[in-house]
C-alpha cells in the first residue's frame, strides 16, 4: 500500500496564486519598474531626511567608534600631522586584559540583577494600585514622577546624607548598620546605587505600565471575577499577561539605562570607589576617552558594551516575550 | 528596499567616518611673529577674575591694535576637558591662564600647544623668571610647552580653636614627624572635637593623590617626583613609609573613608587639611595655622618639600597672533603683574627669590610668608606621556590598599610601579 501525504494541490509551486505575495505577472511588472530607488521612489525621497538624520546621528558615530577601536586613534588639533595606524585587535586585547574593565562589567551585572527585576515588580505593582486610585490621582502620579525629572546631582546629596556613616539609615539600623558604611562598602556600594536608580526612574516606568493597563479590557477582569478569582488571581491572570509588551519595554529600557550608568556612581561614590566597586564601563569610557586621551581604547569598551546590551536584549526578548505577545 | 536603504546609510556613514580621519598641515609653529587681537581664558575663581580684568585693561589701554578679548574658561566638568575639546575643535584661545601641568603632555600630543622655546627669548625669559624650578616644566623634547606661572605649595592647615579644645598647643602643634602627627590626630579623635583629624578626599579621581600621598612623598624624599627618568620612583622604602603612614590614619579612623560634601576643614568636620594658600580666602571664618607636611623623622621647615599644585599658562596652536600672545604672556608675568597677582589672590607666582622680590607684601601678610618660602621647594607632577593615566593607575591602587585596606601596601607599590613603568615608556 502506498501512503500519500495529501497536501493542497499546487501549493508549492512558484506561480501558485494562493502563495502570499503579488501574482507572478504583477511581480514581473514590478521588477521591470524597479529602479535604483526601488518601487516607491517618492517614498524613498520623503524618507531621505530621516535616513540622513539616522546616518549622521546614529550610524556615523557607531561606525566611527568601530573604526577608532581598530586604530591607534587620539583627538588632535585641526591641521596637526598625526599618524593613526591600523592596530587590529590591539585595543580589544588591552581592554580584555584590563581587570578594571572586567570588574566594571561585573558591577553593571550586579546592578542589573538588582535594578531590572526590582523596577519591573515595583512599577507594575504601583501602577496597578495607582490605576485603582480614585481620589488625588494626579498627586500620586506626579509624586512618583518627580524624582525621574529631577537631575541626579540635585537629589544625590540627599541619598549621601541618608546612607552616610552617621546618616539616617544607619541611625535607624543602630548596631545592624554595616561597617564600612553603604557607599564605601565594596559589597554594598553597587546595590545602594541600584536602589537609588530604581527609586529615581520608577515614575517613568509606572507611566508606561499605566498606559498599558488602559488597554486591558475590563471584561477580562469581570470574567475572572465571575469565575471566583480575587484580586491576586486577576493580577496574575489578566494584568501581568496584559501588560507583557510594556514589561518587555521596561526590561529593555532599564537594561539600557543600567548599561549606560555613569552619573549616579560618579556622584555617589566619587569616581568608581570604593576600590572600583562601583566603576561602570561608561565611567571607564569617560576616563580613558576624555580624561586620559585614549579614545581608541574607550571605543573598544563602547563596542563591547553595545554587543553586551544587544545580547541581553535578545535574551530578554526570548524570555519576556516579543511582538507576538 | 529596506536592505538597500540600510546599505546606503552604512556606506554613507562609513565614508563620513573615513573622511573625518584626514588631517592637514601643522600650525603650531606658524605665525610666531604675527600681531593682532587675541583671546584669552582665565579661571572662574573670583580673585583670579579680578586680577585678569585689571591685567587686560592695562594691556588694552596701551595696545589699541592688539586688543585682548578675555573670558572665564567655559563651564565644564574640568578645565582640562574643556581645553582638550577646544583643541580638537580648533577653537582654543591663544592663552589659557589655568593650564594643569598634568594635562600638558596630552595637549602636546594633540598638537594643541605652541612650544614657547621657539620664541627667540622664550627659554631665557622662563628660566630667568622661575630659576631652576622651571626645569620641571620642560617637556621630553627639551621645549617649554607651558609657561610656569603660579603655585599653591600645599601645607598642613590646622584649626587652632579645635586644637585648643583638644588640649593641644595651637601655636606649636606637634605635627613634624609621623609619630607626632599620629599622636596629635589620636588626641583630636579621642577628644571628639571633630569627626576626623584630617579628611583628604578619599575618592578615586586621578588628581586626589596630589593632596594626600604626593606632598608627603615629596617631603620624605626631599623632592622626588612620582616618575623620574621614565620609571616609577615610589616603590621604595620612602614610598612604603608614606603609604603606611596614611594607611594607619585610615585604619584607626583618624581620616575619613567617606566623601564629605563641602569643605571638611572650613566646616570643622576635620581639624586639619592639606591645601595651598588659594584656600585661605575660603577659611576666613577659621582661626587657622599652617605647618609643612610631616616626614617620618621630621625635617627642618626650611628644607621640607611639598607638591606645588601649580597652574600654568598654555599658548595654543589655534592662535593666529602668536607674537601678540607671547608679548601678553610676558606682560602678564612681569614683576609688576606678578605683584598684583600676589595681592589679589595670595597665590605664589613661580618666580625665583619671591619673598625678596615682594618684601612689602610678605611683611604685611605674615601668614603668606611661609608659603612664599615653601614655593621654592615644590615638586611638580612628572611631565611625561600618559600622565593622567599614570595618576589614575596610582590612585586606583592607593584606594584599594591604603584607603580601604584590601591589599598589602608592598603589593600595591609593586603592582602600580610595574604598570606605571610601562605607561611612562609609552606602552
Amino acid at each position: 500500500m502506498t501512503t500519500t501525504v495529501a497536501g493542497p494541490a499546487g501549493r508549492t509551486g512558484k506561480n501558485d496564486p494562493a502563495r502570499p505575495g503579488p501574482p507572478a505577472r504583477e511581480q514581473g511588472r514590478g521588477r521591470r519598474r524597479r529602479g535604483i530607488l526601488g518601487e516607491n521612489p517618492i517614498g524613498v525621497l520623503l524618507s531621505a531626511p530621516y535616513i540622513a538624520f539616522i546616518a549622521l546621528v546614529f550610524a556615523y558615530p557607531i561606525v566611527f567608534a568601530v573604526w577608532m577601536s581598530f586604530h591607534d586613534y587620539f583627538f588632535a588639533a585641526p591641521g596637526a600631522q598625526v599618524d593613526r595606524p591600523f592596530v587590529g585587535f590591539e585595543n580589544y586585547v588591552a581592554v580584555l586584559s584590563d581587570p578594571k574593565v572586567w570588574q566594571s562589567f561585573y558591577n553593571v551585572g550586579v546592578f542589573l540583577v538588582i535594578n531590572v527585576p526590582l523596577t519591573v515588580v515595583i512599577s507594575i505593582l504601583l501602577a496597578t494600585a495607582l490605576n485603582r486610585v480614585v481620589h488625588a490621582k494626579t498627586f500620586f502620579r506626579v509624586s512618583y514622577y518627580v524624582p525621574y525629572v529631577t537631575a541626579s546631582v540635585a537629589v544625590v546629596a540627599v541619598w549621601m546624607f541618608l546612607f552616610a556613616k552617621n546618616g539616617l539609615i544607619n541611625q535607624i539600623l543602630g548596631p545592624l548598620a554595616p561597617n564600612p558604611s553603604w557607599l564605601v562598602n565594596s559589597a554594598l556600594a553597587m546595590p545602594t546605587i541600584a536602589f537609588f536608580v530604581t527609586w529615581k526612574g520608577m515614575g517613568f516606568y509606572i507611566l508606561l505600565y499605566l498606559a498599558a493597563l488602559q488597554n486591558i479590557p475590563k471584561e477580562l477582569y469581570e470574567s475572572v471575577s465571575m469565575d471566583g478569582g480575587g484580586r491576586v488571581r486577576q493580577f496574575f491572570s489578566v494584568t501581568v499577561p496584559g501588560v507583557r509588551p510594556a514589561t518587555l519595554l521596561v526590561v529593555l529600557l532599564s537594561t539600557i539605562t543600567g548599561a549606560n550608568l555613569f552619573t549616579e556612581p560618579y556622584l555617589l561614590t566619587g569616581g568608581g570607589g570604593p576600590n572600583g566597586a562601583s566603576a561602570t564601563p561608561v565611567l571607564l569610557i569617560y576616563q580613558k576617552g576624555i580624561q586620559q586621551g585614549n579614545p581608541d581604547v574607550a571605543a573598544a569598551i563602547g563596542v563591547m558594551l553595545i554587543i553586551m546590551v544587544l545580547a541581553l536584549a535578545a535574551i530578554q526578548r526570548k524570555f519576556v516575550g516579543g511582538e507576538e505577545s | 528596499m529596506r536592505r538597500r536603504i540600510l546599505t546606503l546609510a552604512a556606506v554613507a556613514a562609513g565614508a563620513l567616518a573615513l573622511t573625518a580621519c584626514g588631517g592637514g598641515g601643522g600650525s603650531a609653529g606658524e605665525g610666531m611673529d604675527s600681531k593682532g587681537d587675541i583671546t584669552i581664558w582665565y579661571s572662574n575663581n573670583e580673585a583670579e577674575i579680578e586680577w585678569g580684568k585689571q591685567m587686560v585693561e592695562a594691556w588694552n589701554a596701551d595696545h589699541p591694535d592688539e586688543q585682548i578679548k578675555a573670558q572665564e574658561i567655559p563651564a565644564g566638568k574640568s578645565s582640562e576637558e574643556v581645553i582638550g575639546a577646544a583643541i580638537t575643535a580648533g577653537n582654543a584661545p591663544c592663552l589659557v591662564f589655568n593650564t594643569s601641568p598634568a594635562a600638558v603632555p596630552g595637549f602636546q600630543k594633540q598638537g594643541g600647544l605652541v612650544n614657547l622655546s621657539d620664541f627667540e627669548d622664550g627659554d631665557s625669559y622662563i628660566t630667568e623668571r622661575s630659576g631652576d624650578i622651571a626645569e620641571q616644566y620642560r617637556s621630553e623634547d627639551g621645549g617649554f610647552y607651558q609657561f610656569p606661572w603660579k603655585s599653591n605649595p600645599v601645607m598642613i592647615f590646622y584649626n587652632k580653636a579645635l586644637f585648643q579644645q583638644a588640649g593641644l598647643d595651637p601655636e606649636n602643634p606637634k605635627l613634624s614627624t609621623y609619630d607626632e602627627f599620629l599622636e596629635t590626630a589620636r588626641t583630636i579623635s579621642q577628644s571628639g572635637v571633630a569627626p576626623f583629624a584630617i579628611n583628604p578626599a578619599p575618592t578615586s579621581e586621578f588628581f586626589q593623590s596630589w593632596f594626600d600621598f604626593y606632598p608627603l612623598y615629596a617631603a620624605q624624599t626631599g623632592g622626588t617626583q612620582l616618575v623620574e627618568d621614565g620609571a616609577a620612583t615610589f616603590n621604595s622604602e620612602d614610598g612604603a613609609t608614606v603609604a603606611d603612614f596614611w594607611r594607619t590614619l585610615y585604619d584607626e579612623g583618624l581620616a575619613g573613608r567617606e566623601q564629605y560634601q563641602g569643605d571638611a576643614f572650613a566646616d570643622a568636620y576635620a581639624a586639619m587639611a592639606i591645601v595651598g594658600p588659594w584656600a585661605i580666602s575660603v577659611y576666613e571664618d577659621v582661626d587657622w595655622g599652617a605647618v609643612p607636611v610631616p616626614t617620618e623623622n621630621g625635617t627642618d621647615p626650611a628644607e621640607t618639600w611639598t607638591f606645588s599644585d601649580a597652574k600654568n599658562v598654555g599658548m595654543f596652536s589655534a592662535c593666529e597672533n602668536k607674537g601678540t600672545a607671547w608679548d601678553v604672556l610676558k606682560f602678564a608675568t612681569s614683576e609688576d603683574q606678578d605683584g598684583k597677582w600676589l595681592e589679589s589672590t595670595g597665590q605664589m607666582p613661580l618666580r625665583q627669590n619671591l619673598t625678596e622680590t615682594y618684601p612689602d607684601y610678605f611683611s604685611a601678610n605674615a601668614a603668606y610668608e611661609q608659603f612664599g618660602d615653601q614655593a621654592s621647594r615644590t615638586v611638580e607632577v612628572p611631565n611625561v606621556q600618559n600622565s593622567v593615566e599614570i595618576w589614575q593607575t596610582f590612585r586606583d591602587g592607593y584606594s584599594k590598599s591604603v584607603i580601604f585596606g584590601e591589599e598589602d601596601v608592598s603589593a600595591f607599590l609593586q603592582d602600580a610601579a610595574d604598570k606605571i613603568d610601562s605607561l611612562a615608556s609609552g606602552s
